[in-house]
C-alpha cells in the first residue's frame, strides 16, 4: 500500500482522460489530509476525483440548506464522517438520564440527514461508522450498563447497519472493522490529533480512503466476480501428484487447518455469488480427486464453475476461464502460492488482480481479508445460484460444438422467455444488473431500486425485465430495457443484457417484444443511442445489426418497415 | 551525525513534504517564510522527521519550534541521548 506522501504526489499527475467522479466530504473534524489521500488513491484507480470539502463542521447546514454549495455541487457520492471523538464529546455533555437513548437519537439524526440529501439530489450516501474505543469509565462492566459509552457506541454502529439495510441509498463504510484490524495505536496519532483536529494517523489515511473507494468502485460497477485458485500448496499443503490424495495437508494433517480456513472462505464467497475457478498445473484426473473423495475438503467439484488442470501456461488458462465466464479480466482475482506464476499472470494479464501473499500460508487469509477484494453493493438470491448456471453453460458449449447450423442449435435449446415489468420481486436484481453490467450495456445508466420504482410509476416510461429458460435450466433475469416516450416514438434509455446469453437470439427477441409494446402505445419508431465506455465495445454495432438506421447522431427504427425476425424463444407473458 | 548533516536531511524532508524542490532551507527558515507551511503540513513534517531519525517528540516540543534551527537542535539532542 502506498504511503500518504506517495498518494499526495499523485495529485500532481495528469488525471485528464480518467473517469470523473464527484464526491462531497462532510466531516466534523479536519478532512484536508483525508481529501488529499482519497484523491491520490482515486488516481491509482483511474478516477479523476473531484471533491467538495464542506467548510469545517458544517455538515448539517450544508445538507439541510438547499441553496448550499453542497447542493450546487451535485455530488454523485456524499461522505458523512462523524468522528468518534466528537461523538464522545456529545455523549459526555448529554444529561445522564438521557444517555441510554443517545444512540437512538443520533441514528434519527443520521436518518434525517440521509433523507434530506437523497430527497433533493441523486447522490449515494456513504457513512463512516465509528471506530470503537473505551472511555475508561466502567471497564468491562459497561457491557451491563445501557447508559455507558461502549454500550451506546456499539448500539450506534449496530443501528447504522439496520438503517443501511432499510435504505437503498445509504452505504456504511466499515471503519470500525478496519480500525480494529489495524489497531487503534496504528490508526491514531494522539499528538497529531491534539494539534490539528486530524484524528487519524498519516499511516492510516491510505487504509481508510481505500475502504471508501472500494464502495465507490463497487457502486460504479467495478466488482470482482471470480476467484481463481491454484491447488498444490494453495488449497491444500503438498503436491497432489507427488504426495497422493491421502497425504496432502488438510484437516488435522500438518498445517491443514490453514488450508481448511482458506477453503471455507472461498466457499462462503461462492455462496455469496462469487464464481470459483481452478487453475492448476496438474493432471486433471489427479487434481480433481481430492474434490471427489477427500473427507476434509470443504470445496467440492460442484462449487467450481470452471476447473482447468493441465500443463499449459496459466495466463492462457485464465484466458480460457475468462472466455467461458464472459466477464472482464479486471473482475477476476487469481490466488497462487508460486511467486513466478503470479508474476507471469501479472505480466500477461495486467487487469487480473493477483494478490501478493505473505511467505507463511498461515498469514494468507488475514492478508486476503484485509485486501477487501470482494466489496459489493448488492446481493440477491440469484447470486447464490450463479455457479450452477455457469456449470450448465459449460455443457451447453460442448453441445454447441455438435451443431454446425446456428439456427438448428438455437431451436434445439427449446428456449422460453418471459417478460415482466419491474416488480417488487425483480427490482433488486434489475438494480443490480444496471449497476454491474458493463459489456452489453448501450448507455450504462446506473439505477438504484428507488429510482427504478419511480420509473415504474412514470406514465412516460415502459420497463421490461426479460427472463429465460431452456432445456438445461433457468437463466433467471437476463435483460433489462427501459423506454422513454419521446416525440412520435420511444427512446431506449437502457438496454442491457447478461453476457451469458450472447448469441442466443435474445436481442432479436427483446426487439420483437418492445416493438409490439411501442406499437400498442401508438409509437411509430424506436430511437437508440450508444454511449461508448471502456468496456462496452461489444455493442458498438448493436442497433445497426438490428436494422436501425443512423439518424441525427442516434439510431432510429421505423416500426412501419420493421419485420420481426424468426423467434427462437417462445414468449410467456405475465399478466 | 553532525549539525550540518542533520540540517541537510531536514532540508530534504521539508522540500519533499512541502512539495517545493526550490526551497532553500537554512537554520532561520520558519513557517512564516514558506507559503505551503501551514499547521497541517507542519505536523506531517514533524512525523516525517521523527520517522527518518527514529526519534519521537513530545506534543509540547512540536508546537515550540519557531524555526528549522530549533528543530535541528532538538533532533541533535535526542540523537545524543540515545
Amino acid at each position: 500500500m502506498k504511503s500518504f506522501r506517495e498518494l499526495q504526489r499523485n495529485l500532481k499527475r495528469d488525471a485528464s482522460g480518467m473517469a470523473k467522479v464527484r464526491l462531497a466530504v462532510l466531516a466534523d473534524s479536519s478532512s484536508q489530509h483525508f481529501v488529499q489521500a482519497i484523491r491520490g488513491a482515486a488516481f491509482d484507480r483511474h478516477i479523476a476525483l473531484e471533491v467538495f470539502e464542506a467548510p469545517y463542521s458544517q455538515i448539517d447546514a450544508q445538507i439541510l440548506d438547499p441553496t448550499s454549495e453542497l447542493h450546487a455541487f451535485q455530488p454523485e457520492f456524499t461522505l458523512i464522517w462523524h468522528a468518534g471523538e466528537r461523538l464522545l464529546e456529545r455523549f459526555q455533555t448529554t444529561p445522564l438520564r438521557e444517555r441510554a437513548q443517545f444512540a437512538e437519537q443520533k441514528i434519527a439524526h443520521v436518518a434525517d440527514l440521509v433523507t434530506a440529501l437523497t430527497e433533493r439530489m441523486a447522490t449515494t450516501v456513504l457513512y463512516l461508522n465509528v471506530a470503537e474505543f473505551d472511555d475508561g469509565v466502567f471497564g468491562s462492566y459497561a457491557n451491563k450498563v445501557a447508559h455507558s459509552w461502549p454500550f451506546q457506541l456499539r448500539r450506534f454502529n449496530y443501528r447504522l447497519m439496520e438503517l443501511a439495510s432499510e435504505r437503498a441509498d445509504l452505504f456504511i463504510v466499515d471503519l470500525a472493522m478496519v480500525a480494529a484490524d489495524f489497531g487503534r495505536s496504528f490508526a491514531h496519532d494522539r499528538r497529531v490529533a491534539a494539534m490539528t483536529e486530524l484524528l487519524f494517523s498519516f499511516d492510516f489515511l491510505p487504509v481508510m480512503v481505500d475502504r471508501v473507494l472500494d464502495v465507490v468502485d463497487a457502486r460504479r460497477g467495478r466488482i470482482r466476480k471470480c476467484l481463481i485458485l491454484d491447488l498444490d500448496n494453495t488449497l491444500w499443503g503438498g503436491v497432489i501428484g507427488d504426495d497422493g490424495v491421502e497425504n496432502i495437508e488438510l484437516g488435522a494433517l500438518g498445517a491443514g487447518h490453514v488450508f481448511d480456513e482458506l477453503q471455507s472462505w472461498a466457499r462462503a464467497l461462492k455462496e455469496r455469488g462469487v464464481l470459483l475457478a481452478v487453475c492448476s498445473k496438474n493432471d486433471e484426473r489427479i487434481a480433481s480427486e481430492p474434490f471427489i473423495r477427500h473427507p476434509d475438503m470443504t470445496l467440492r467439484l460442484e462449487d467450481i464453475a470452471v476447473f482447468v488442470a493441465n500443463w499449459e501456461n496459466k495466463a492462457d488458462n485464465i484466458r480460457h476461464i475468462q472466455s467461458i465466464l464472459d466477464i472482464g479480466f479486471d473482475s477476476m482475482v487469481f490466488v497462487d502460492d508460486n511467486p513466478a506464476e503470479r508474476a507471469i499472470v501479472r505480466m500477461e494479464l495486467p487487469d487480473v488482480i493477483v494478490p501478493e501473499l505473505p511467505d507463511d500460508p498461515a498469514d494468507w487469509l488475514p492478508a486476503l481479508r484485509r485486501m477487501n477484494l470482494f466489496e459489493t453493493t448488492g446481493f440477491t438470491e440469484q447470486d447464490a445460484q450463479r455457479t450452477e448456471q455457469y456449470r450448465v453453460e459449460a455443457s451447453r458449449r460442448s453441445l454447441r460444438a455438435n451443431f454446425s447450423d446456428e439456427k438448428e442449435f438455437l431451436r434445439s435449446l427449446e428456449m422460453v422467455g418471459s417478460v415482466e415489468g419491474f416488480t417488487s420481486y425483480n427490482l433488486p436484481r434489475v438494480a443490480q444488473l444496471t449497476q454491474r453490467s458493463n459489456q452489453f450495456n448501450l448507455r450504462t445508466v446506473r439505477y438504484d431500486e428507488a429510482e427504478l420504482l419511480a420509473l415504474t410509476q412514470s406514465p412516460r416510461h415502459l420497463c421490461f425485465a426479460f427472463s429465460l429458460n431452456d432445456k438445461f435450466g433457468h437463466h433467471g433475469l437476463i435483460s433489462v430495457v427501459i423506454l422513454e416516450e419521446r416525440g412520435d416514438g420511444f427512446f431506449v434509455d437502457t438496454w442491457l443484457m447478461s453476457c451469458r446469453v450472447l448469441k442466443r437470439g435474445v436481442e432479436q427477441h427483446v426487439l420483437n417484444t418492445i416493438a409490439d409494446a411501442v406499437r400498442d402505445r401508438g409509437g411509430v419508431a424506436i430511437i437508440g443511442e450508444y454511449l461508448p465506455t471502456a468496456k462496452n465495445g461489444l455493442v458498438k454495432d448493436h442497433f445497426e445489426s438490428l436494422g436501425f438506421v443512423a439518424h441525427n447522431g442516434l439510431w432510429r427504427l421505423d416500426l412501419s418497415a420493421f419485420m420481426p425476425s424468426e423467434p427462437f424463444i417462445r414468449t410467456h407473458t405475465f399478466a | 551525525m553532525t549539525a550540518e548533516t542533520i540540517l541537510a536531511d531536514v532540508g530534504r524532508i521539508v522540500r519533499d513534504v512541502l512539495d517545493n524542490e526550490d526551497l532553500v532551507v537554512v537554520r532561520s527558515t520558519s513557517a512564516k517564510d514558506v507559503l505551503e507551511w501551514d499547521s497541517l503540513s507542519h505536523v506531517q513534517l514533524v512525523v516525517a522527521v521523527e520517522r527518518f531519525f527514529k526519534i519521537r517528540f513530545a506534543s509540547s516540543e512540536i508546537v515550540s519550534f519557531s524555526n528549522v534551527g530549533e528543530m535541528c537542535d532538538a533532533i541533535e539532542a535526542k540523537l545524543k541521548s540515545i
